[in-house]
């Protein structure tokens, strides 16, 4: 994003105005000439996807303001009012119920792929705490949107995670006041989350546009983590980028079209069917699916002011994650213990998933404190010191030769 | 080595899961083979029409189904009444309008427009009727319930489509009724019901054989008005199902013919780079 471009469009108009806003000009350097590396798999596809799923959240999100009331009296009746009389009210509720769904499997694989890769490490420190900053955003998005609807898990996940903050010590009780605007989760807080939830998305959408001019300033990572040398080692974004990212593209909405058709309350909770009701409290209070691991550490730690330190410690933990992995290779694919250790932190995510929807008693609390213990040991311990035990491979010379060479020692091997 | 440590990880994560000690709710329903589930499914219009008698003349004592319009009964993908049929049915009910010029509020046969009247002016009107319990409204009702399948069912609905865990339940609730076993509390005007949470629930057995006669000769048994009250409940709470249904298959072929073309696409563009390299 540079404000002088050399580009003068063949159209006078367009000349005309290029000269006085170089806006084709911008484009056209960022997402028709960039340069990407022509290594790059389809784990690389998603932060285009995340894109689309951004804009469809939005232009989705703007049309059900159109018809919802957000007032606890009629909340709930004007979403069932959206299902049921509003022209195709019912595929946009769904398309944007599954949309965070879909956002948020998107922002995992692309997580993932990060630390895969070593995508956070220099000189993409910035870029990679700018992702964890949108992942907060998103969450808190996320949230504030479940709680909308206003039925029971709505309610219900608002008082119990609102009610995280009195775990704080002398302002807790005063701040969950504040976060209320009251002395229980009613009006002002439908209200203001409804307010917030509008306003998120736009926040979300100005830090991604930083995120990608980061990610346009210092270059795209690739699977063989070393720096582009030559143009040997390139690709023009159009038509290749944009050509690969549109069939993933394509693909992902495969699956979002049959979530949102077939399965549209498949990854929801049916008691969210069921009008909020403060004085009934639900047999289990699980939150959507993208918040179990989450959850499960939460309630692994038997205080709850622990919990919500060590709730949050998991994702702030994200931010130091380049200066936490003390290795100079960026590649799982030249660290062969690494890449054994990305696998098992794999697992133990999705295992703690699985404990996050289980009532947290018994067995399952134990095993959410083994999990939750070595998700954190992953990241202080094992990360700093695989950088000095672990002996990497011999890297290629360059990433053209790195296309030319087998990719039988990679798991994620690129399709291109 | 990796594979090792997962499954050590995993082993570990089961043993102690496995110790868990879990709520059980109720009986597990039994998953019934309905007309509407499955990516093709539709209506049985014959099946919501005796669903929707089994409504009138039994649930609607108690419960409402106050997001149902009567011109919903004539909407393509519903029970197929025509737009008369709906006229006379929403006639048959007495709507409270007004106010009137004079401020008064009056009564006045229902309109294709009206929704279904509540059977009691208030929910306190009607917990005082049930000894404080309320009797839900049952326009969603079949996505406000469902029941716990385990994981590996849980993940196969995903390629099943099982979507009808509400339906089930409520025809297993109907057909549920069973004697307290001894020593259990129940009220005179509680029951005790296997699959309901708790087992005691304050709605008496609501059908008998041969409470609500049909007129097209089929089995007039609890079993058959369950499985028929279900199915017009589920209509009631997915009114769209069939156009849904109808359009994702259009919208499946599109994109998996689409995605087919820009595969072929993808590929020729890429071959273009790698004789550059």
């Amino acid at each position: 994003m540079h404000g002088h471009g050399t580009y003068i469009p063949q159209n006078k108009a367009l000349a005309w105005f290029e000269r006085r806003l170089p806006v084709l000009g911008l484009l056209k350097s960022s997402f028709v000439d960039y340069p990407t590396p022509r290594n790059l798999n389809y784990w690389w596809t998603f932060g285009g996807i995340l894109t689309v799923v951004l804009m469809v959240q939005i232009v989705t999100g703007v049309v059900l303001v159109m018809h919802y009331t957000p007032s606890s009296a009629d909340a709930f009746d004007s979403v069932e009012h959206i299902m049921r009389n509003v022209n195709y009210g019912w595929l946009l509720r769904y398309i944007h119920a599954n949309g965070a769904s879909m956002f948020f499997l998107a922002v995992y694989v692309h997580i993932f792929r990060g630390l895969y890769y070593g995508s956070y490490k220099d000189p993409r420190e910035v870029l990679w705490i700018l992702g964890v900053i949108l992942f907060l955003l998103m969450m808190a998005t996320a949230f504030m949107g479940y709680v909308l609807p206003w039925g029971q898990m709505s309610f219900w996940a608002a008082t119990v995670i609102t009610n995280l903050f009195s775990a704080l010590p002398f302002v807790g009780e005063p701040i969950v006041t504040w976060l209320w605007g009251g002395y229980s989760v009613d009006e002002p807080t439908l209200k203001r989350f409804f307010s917030l939830h509008y306003l998120l998305p736009f926040v979300i959408l100005g830090v991604a546009m930083l995120h990608i001019w980061a990610l346009h300033v210092v270059g795209q990572n690739n699977p063989a983590g070393i720096d582009v040398k030559s143009n040997k080692d390139t690709v023009a974004f159009t038509p290749y980028a944009t050509i690969k990212d549109s069939f993933a593209l394509i693909c992902f909405f495969i699956l979002f079209a049959y979530l949102v058709f077939y399965l549209p309350n498949y990854l929801g909770h049916s008691d969210n069917y069921i009008p909020a009701n403060p004085l009934q409290t639900p047999a289990h209070i699980v939150p959507e699916w993208y918040f179990l691991p989450f959850y499960a550490i939460l309630r692994a730690i038997p205080s709850k002011l622990g919990g919500v330190i060590a709730m949050f410690a998991s994702i702030v933990v994200l931010v130091f994650v380049p200066w936490l992995d003390t290795s100079k290779v960026r590649s799982a694919r030249y660290r062969p213990l690494y890449k054994q250790f990305f696998w098992i932190l794999l697992v133990v995510c999705i295992g703690l998933g699985y404990l996050g929807a289980k009532p947290a008693e018994g067995g399952y609390i134990i095993a959410a404190r083994i999990l939750t213990a070595y998700y954190f040991l992953h990241f202080l311990v094992i990360l700093p010191l695989l950088g000095f035990i672990e002996k990497p491979k011999p890297l290629p010379s360059s990433i053209a030769e790195s296309v030319l060479k087998g990719k039988e020692s990679d798991p994620m091997p690129a399709k291109g | 080595m990796r594979l090792l440590s997962v499954a050590v990880l995993s082993a570990v994560v089961a043993g102690t899961a496995a110790t868990a000690f879990a709520a059980e709710p109720g009986a597990t329903p039994t998953r019934m083979s309905w007309s509407f589930s499955g990516p093709f499914g539709k209506f049985d219009r014959a099946q919501l029409q005796r669903g929707f008698q089994v409504y009138k003349e039994v649930c609607a004592t108690c419960h409402g189904l106050k997001y149902v319009a009567f011109r919903n009964l004539a909407q393509p993908g519903g029970p197929g009444f025509s737009d008369a049929q709906a006229r006379v049915l929403a006639a048959e009910y007495q709507i409270t309008d007004g106010p009137d010029s004079s401020g008064e509020m009056f009564e006045r046969p229902g309109r294709l427009s009206d929704h279904f009247p509540s059977p009691a002016p208030n929910d306190e009107a009607l917990r005082s009727r049930f000894g404080g319990a309320l009797p839900p409204d049952l326009s969603i009702i079949t996505k406000a319930r469902s029941y716990e399948s385990g994981l590996i069912i849980g993940l196969s609905d995903f390629f099943r489509q099982y979507q009808e865990h509400g339906a089930d339940y409520v025809h297993a609730l109907l057909t549920g009724y069973e004697a307290p076993p001894a020593g259990a509390k129940v009220a005179p005007t509680q029951a005790w019901n296997k699959y309901f949470p708790g087992h005691v629930i304050a709605m008496v057995k609501p059908l008998e054989d041969g409470r609500v006669a049909y007129s097209d000769g089929s089995p007039q048994t609890v079993d058959q008005y369950a499985r028929d009250v279900s199915a017009f409940l589920h209509w009631a709470a997915e009114p769209h199902l069939e156009q849904r249904k109808r359009i994702g298959f259009q919208v499946m072929l599109f994109l998996i013919v689409f995605a087919g073309l820009m595969y072929f696409t993808k590929k020729k563009v890429w071959s273009q780079a790698k004789d550059h390299a």
